[in-house]
């Protein structure tokens, strides 16, 4: 089996006003070395067995561009990786 | 004529758009769930504001795969009058029949309020009723209402004067304080304040109106011209 981590983050140019509130907290709690925080989502996916790494990339890309991500505001990227029960 | 008004598991405003349009406005109406495929027979689709799917994944995200969304496209693709109000706003730019898309709002905060708006084009077919410039006020109430497309697209929006109204103070950081835009044809509308909320005076303002009735009107003079 085939474990796929999805990463979703807001393109450079949107404001992402969650994550300047969560910087500020830190700040406030003391935390100075902070120059920059992201906020975006993560995602796991567990594909079943038998499909080719092709046939995968094709069907995670099309499911981020159709779902997962928004074009207009969010860039993804993925990884695989194989888990146990593959071995 | 006669109102759809899609109901989605999460939208909560479906009763305040059917009132509106069954005893403000007189003309006929009715709920379509998401589960429906058609939309056959109706002269003006609406779609309410409230939190789809709870917002998962991001406002609108997921209504935007209901069994109902392609009579959906269809319907607006024929030329008739679509309104999404608040979350039907979110679903439509979802859908790719609006460009762009809502993010939080710049102050991170829900906000609940009555916001001034300008008319900035009295020619379409949901504004038709108003004056340019003409000032209205309606009420917002929404977390995820900060317009935002590039540069490219506000461009277009300004070149096609697909801009119905616009924020007077804009309270949520919206690109060109964009408060609702038409597609390119101008028959698909979306617009983050509630007219639903503003049909009686009683309400703190009846202004609302002005949008059901420009629609009302078009699709009135519509059907004398196909009948007539």
């Amino acid at each position: 089996m085939a474990l796929v981590k999805v990463y979703v983050n807001y393109k450079k140019s949107i404001l992402n006003p969650e994550a300047q509130a969560i910087q500020k907290a830190l700040g406030r709690l003391g935390y100075d070395n902070i120059d920059d925080l992201k906020l975006g989502k993560y995602f796991e996916i567990t594909v079943k067995d038998g499909v080719s790494r092709a046939d995968l990339d094709k069907e995670i890309n099309e499911i981020c561009d159709k779902m997962l991500a928004n074009y207009n505001m969010e860039n993804y990227h993925y990884e695989i990786v194989e888990t146990e029960a593959a071995q | 004529m006669k109102f759809a008004i899609l109901a989605f598991p999460g939208s909560n405003c479906e009763m305040d758009l059917y009132y509106a349009i069954q005893d403000i406005m007189n003309e006929d109406v009715e709920l379509v769930s998401y589960k429906n495929d058609s939309l056959d027979g109706f002269d003006a689709v609406l779609i309410p504001g409230g939190f789809s799917y709870g917002d998962y994944l991001r406002s609108g995200a997921i209504a935007r795969f209901s069994p109902i969304i392609p009579a959906l496209q269809a319907f607006a693709k024929s030329g008739k009058p679509v309104l999404g109000i608040c979350n039907g706003f979110q679903i439509l730019t979802e859908a790719g029949l609006l460009p762009g898309s809502l993010q939080k709002n710049v102050s991170a905060k829900f906000i609940c309020d009555t916001e001034p708006l300008v008319v900035n084009n009295a020619d379409s077919m949901f504004s038709s009723e108003f004056k340019l410039a003409q000032i209205i006020n309606l009420p917002i109430a929404h977390g995820d209402g900060n317009y935002y497309c590039d540069q490219e697209t506000l461009n277009d929006l300004i070149a096609n004067d697909q801009i119905i109204f616009k924020y007077r103070n804009n309270p949520n950081g919206s690109v060109a304080n964009i408060a609702g835009i038409t597609n390119k044809a101008g028959n698909v509308l979306g617009m983050m304040p509630h007219p639903e909320r503003a049909v009686e005076d009683i309400l703190g303002s009846s202004d609302g109106i002005g949008i059901f009735q420009s629609i009302v009107n078009y699709a009135k003079s519509r059907e004398v011209v196909t009948h007539g």
